[in-house]
């Protein structure tokens, strides 16, 4: 972002500001264990990627955000720039989704199929989606918009996201006010 | 010669301390420019400039303990991981607030020449003629006509690109080929122009330091938008892009980094400096340097500090304070306040390259004779874009149709925003507070200004005048946005030594010579006399390029 962005075209996320050590631009807060590497391992990073990867699966026209590793970037950045409170939620976060998945298919979340994790998660969507409307800025927020958020960040900013998704052009060279545009082609990966 | 002893000294390398050196060298002086951080090499150190977006661990943004290291920049945009190391380290060299001031610095070799906005627009005779006809602070020493040709010197070699609009309250200037506007800005222009006709407003492509052809050592720019990471290109303007390499190959130029200037030597006989004294900041050792002027370009607040610290035997409040207004009369530009909203029917048009440039609207009230509730104006910048994967997609909530439909560009939308002009109250100030000591045991400086009534009456139309203009160009769901004004954010500090005719109400006289030591040159943000509205630092080259040129005359007649 530059000065001019800030200025004219404030970004936002899913509609709203990102949660977390202030992304984009909002109110922020001191504090933050400096230990938080023990609290992801392996196992949470593979739930993570399916989680992404449901969110953003593979399709004809790009590689889905399981190949542009999601799930570790999400760990990063819960770890570096997310406030204490916001990582509890995160964190359990996890048991929530399984507890989700029990109820739905008497299955845990990593043991669903492709079909059934959309399912599943297309309902804590909504759920998110409808606890946002009422959410007043000092409520908690919801474990589900988080990993959303982290997933469309995470993928859209990654080289598979930029170059596979987007179009990644990074010296363009010149400006071109004003071409064609039809459906279906692609966005520019930066701004 | 002792090896301390030059012609010149140039306090600060940032925009006016490299314009001064600049001027000063090519005029045959060997100039030493001392600047209190780290040096930072053209290219070789702007060590993020290439690296493509996934190679920054949070993307670009900020981490719970870079907030909890920049308590100030943290308030808003410049907190981010990708130039980091281009601000100040806030542990090290803290400020006192009295009342909230964000106060965003950069202390290296090039200061803010390397991350600032490089918008450039030359002032009017109506900005210099305000203060005069409405009895506010004091009259500007020089007119338009003072500074025109030193406009011309100024934008010819920095390199502005814009275009000649013949705007009446915004002279044109020598310019490089403009910046082109996208679809949805030309339409929106066309629409604007022809609306408010009669009304002398007018939408324009933004005025900016980015060159749009090449000029020697330097590319023309690439459209990567990434300026503020300092340019492999060469392509903005920056100390370490135009006016160093031009100072450096006259051969009398001198850079020592890590030199915070404590002092100005007065010498209370020839009632003159002799030179600067200077802590290193990296062995702490204290040095002298002797020249025969001295030129402050330290930043609007540290030139003010730096003059506060000097000659307290003869002034108790520093050289330069015996008018009284040393450190008063801080300006800003006022922003947070504008609007935004869709633009339909462009669905098949789309863009190519990352401009890093806007659109301008510049000032139109209380001009021709009209009279709104406060005095002065603003102008808008802003811009045109199609929305990006950030966006909601209402219909679609997880998936590979969502994945898909986020990787297209969204919907148009437009947005502007004002910056105000401040007026100059005497009760706006930083002083020394002595209780409060930096990283070297140095005073530090409290800041006690505030927005008010006039900025706030100004406020009102800022807002609502976004509002209707956009609406009036077709631009549906127009939403406004108007923050609590707060001082520092504009990062256009001014006004702590200002310019005058009198040496009992002014610190500089009209050559920007400290009437209490004529061979003290203050050519930064603290010169000026009033604020205007158009971003200020085309105006600081310009003062520093004519002040030089008068010191070199002057020491050539012997008068200083």
């Amino acid at each position: 972002m530059n000065r001019r962005d800030a200025i004219g075209r404030v970004a936002l996320i899913m509609g709203g500001t990102m949660i977390g050590a202030e992304f984009l631009l909002s109110g922020c807060k001191p504090g933050g264990p400096a230990t938080m590497t023990t609290l992801f391992d392996q196992d949470h990073i593979a739930f993570l990627d399916e989680v992404a990867d449901t969110i953003l699966p593979d399709t004809p026209s790009s590689p889905g955000a399981k190949a542009a590793k999601v799930g570790d970037f999400m760990t990063v950045m819960v770890r570096d720039c997310y406030e204490t409170p916001d990582q509890d939620i995160f964190l359990k976060g996890f048991g929530k989704i399984d507890d989700a998945a029990n109820k739905k298919f008497s299955k845990k979340f990593m043991d669903l199929d492709a079909t059934q994790k959309l399912a599943l998660l297309t309902d804590l969507d909504k759920e998110q989606q409808e606890y946002s409307k009422t959410k007043k800025p000092k409520d908690p927020n919801h474990y589900f918009r988080m990993m959303k958020e982290l997933t469309l960040l995470g993928y859209f900013t990654s080289e598979v996201g930029c170059t596979k998704a987007l179009r990644y052009v990074p010296v363009p060279g010149r400006f071109d006010g004003c071409i064609p545009y039809k459906k279906g082609d692609k966005a520019w990966a930066l701004s | 010669m002792s090896t301390n002893t030059y012609d010149a000294i140039v306090i600060g390398s940032g925009i006016s301390g490299g314009w001064a050196a600049k001027e000063l060298t090519e005029k045959g002086l060997k100039t030493i420019m001392l600047e209190r951080g780290r040096d930072i090499k053209h290219v070789k150190d702007y060590v993020n400039a290439n690296k493509a977006p996934w190679e920054f661990p949070h993307r670009g943004g900020r981490t719970v303990q870079m907030e909890k290291d920049y308590p100030v920049l943290k308030r808003d945009y410049p907190l981010n991981e990708t130039n980091l190391d281009y601000w100040v380290n806030e542990k090290e060299s803290p400020y006192v607030e009295i009342k909230r001031f964000d106060w965003f610095r950069g202390y290296h070799v090039g200061g803010r020449s390397l991350m600032w906005g490089r918008q450039s627009y030359r002032w009017h005779d109506v900005n210099f003629e305000e203060n005069a006809k409405q009895g506010i602070g004091v009259d500007w020493p020089i007119r338009y006509k003072d500074l025109e040709p030193w406009y011309s010197h100024a934008e010819k070699f920095a390199g502005i690109s814009g275009n000649r609009d013949g705007v009446p309250i915004l002279p044109d200037g020598d310019f490089m080929p403009p910046m082109e506007m996208n679809c949805v800005e030309k339409d929106v222009a066309a629409r604007f122009n022809a609306y408010y006709k009669d009304k002398d407003r007018h939408f324009i492509i933004g005025r900016t330091a980015n060159i749009t052809k090449p000029l020697p050592g330097r590319t023309n720019c690439q459209y990567r938008n990434k300026c503020w990471l300092g340019c492999p290109f060469g392509a903005y303007f920056s100390t370490q892009s135009s006016t160093l390499p031009a100072a450096m190959a006259t051969g009398n130029l001198t850079v020592r980094p890590w030199s915070i200037v404590t002092k100005i030597l007065y010498d209370k006989d020839t009632k003159k400096a002799k030179g600067v004294e200077v802590l290193d900041a990296q062995n702490n050792q204290t040095y002298e340097y002797y020249a025969k002027i001295v030129f402050v370009n330290a930043s609007t607040l540290n030139s003010a500090w730096v003059l506060m610290n000097s000659a307290t035997d003869i002034w108790p409040d520093g050289l330069g304070s015996s008018s009284g207004e040393l450190g008063h009369n801080l300006m800003d530009h006022h922003l947070g306040v504008g609007a935004g909203g869709r633009v339909e029917g462009y669905d098949d048009k789309y863009y190519f390259g990352r401009r890093a440039n806007g659109i301008y609207i510049p000032r139109y009230r209380n001009l021709n004779g009209e009279k709104r509730d406060y005095i002065r104006g603003f102008g808008y910048q802003g811009g045109a874009g199609r929305d990006e994967w950030g966006r909601s997609i209402p219909e679609l909530s997880i998936g590979g149709a969502f994945k898909d439909a986020l990787a297209e560009p969204g919907e148009w939308n437009i947005g502007m925003g004002g910056f105000g002009e401040t007026l100059p109250y005497h009760e706006n100030r930083c002083y020394l507070d002595k209780n409060v000591k930096d990283h070297w045991g140095l005073p530090v400086l409290a800041i006690d200004a505030t927005c008010k009534d006039n900025e706030m009456k100004m406020r009102k139309d800022m807002a609502e005048d976004a509002k209707e203009m956009l609406e009036a160009c077709g631009v549906k769901d127009v939403h406004v946005f108007n923050s609590e004004p707060v001082l520092g954010r504009g990062i256009h500090e001014m006004g702590t030594a200002r310019m005058g005719r009198d040496p009992k109400t002014s610190v500089l006289n009209e050559w920007n010579q400290v009437w209490d030591a004529k061979n003290v040159f203050v050519t930064d943000g603290a010169c000026m006399t009033s604020a205007a509205c158009q971003n200020p630092s085309l105006t600081y080259m310009a003062l520093t390029a004519r002040a030089a040129n008068h010191a070199v005359e002057e020491l050539k007649k012997g008068n200083i």
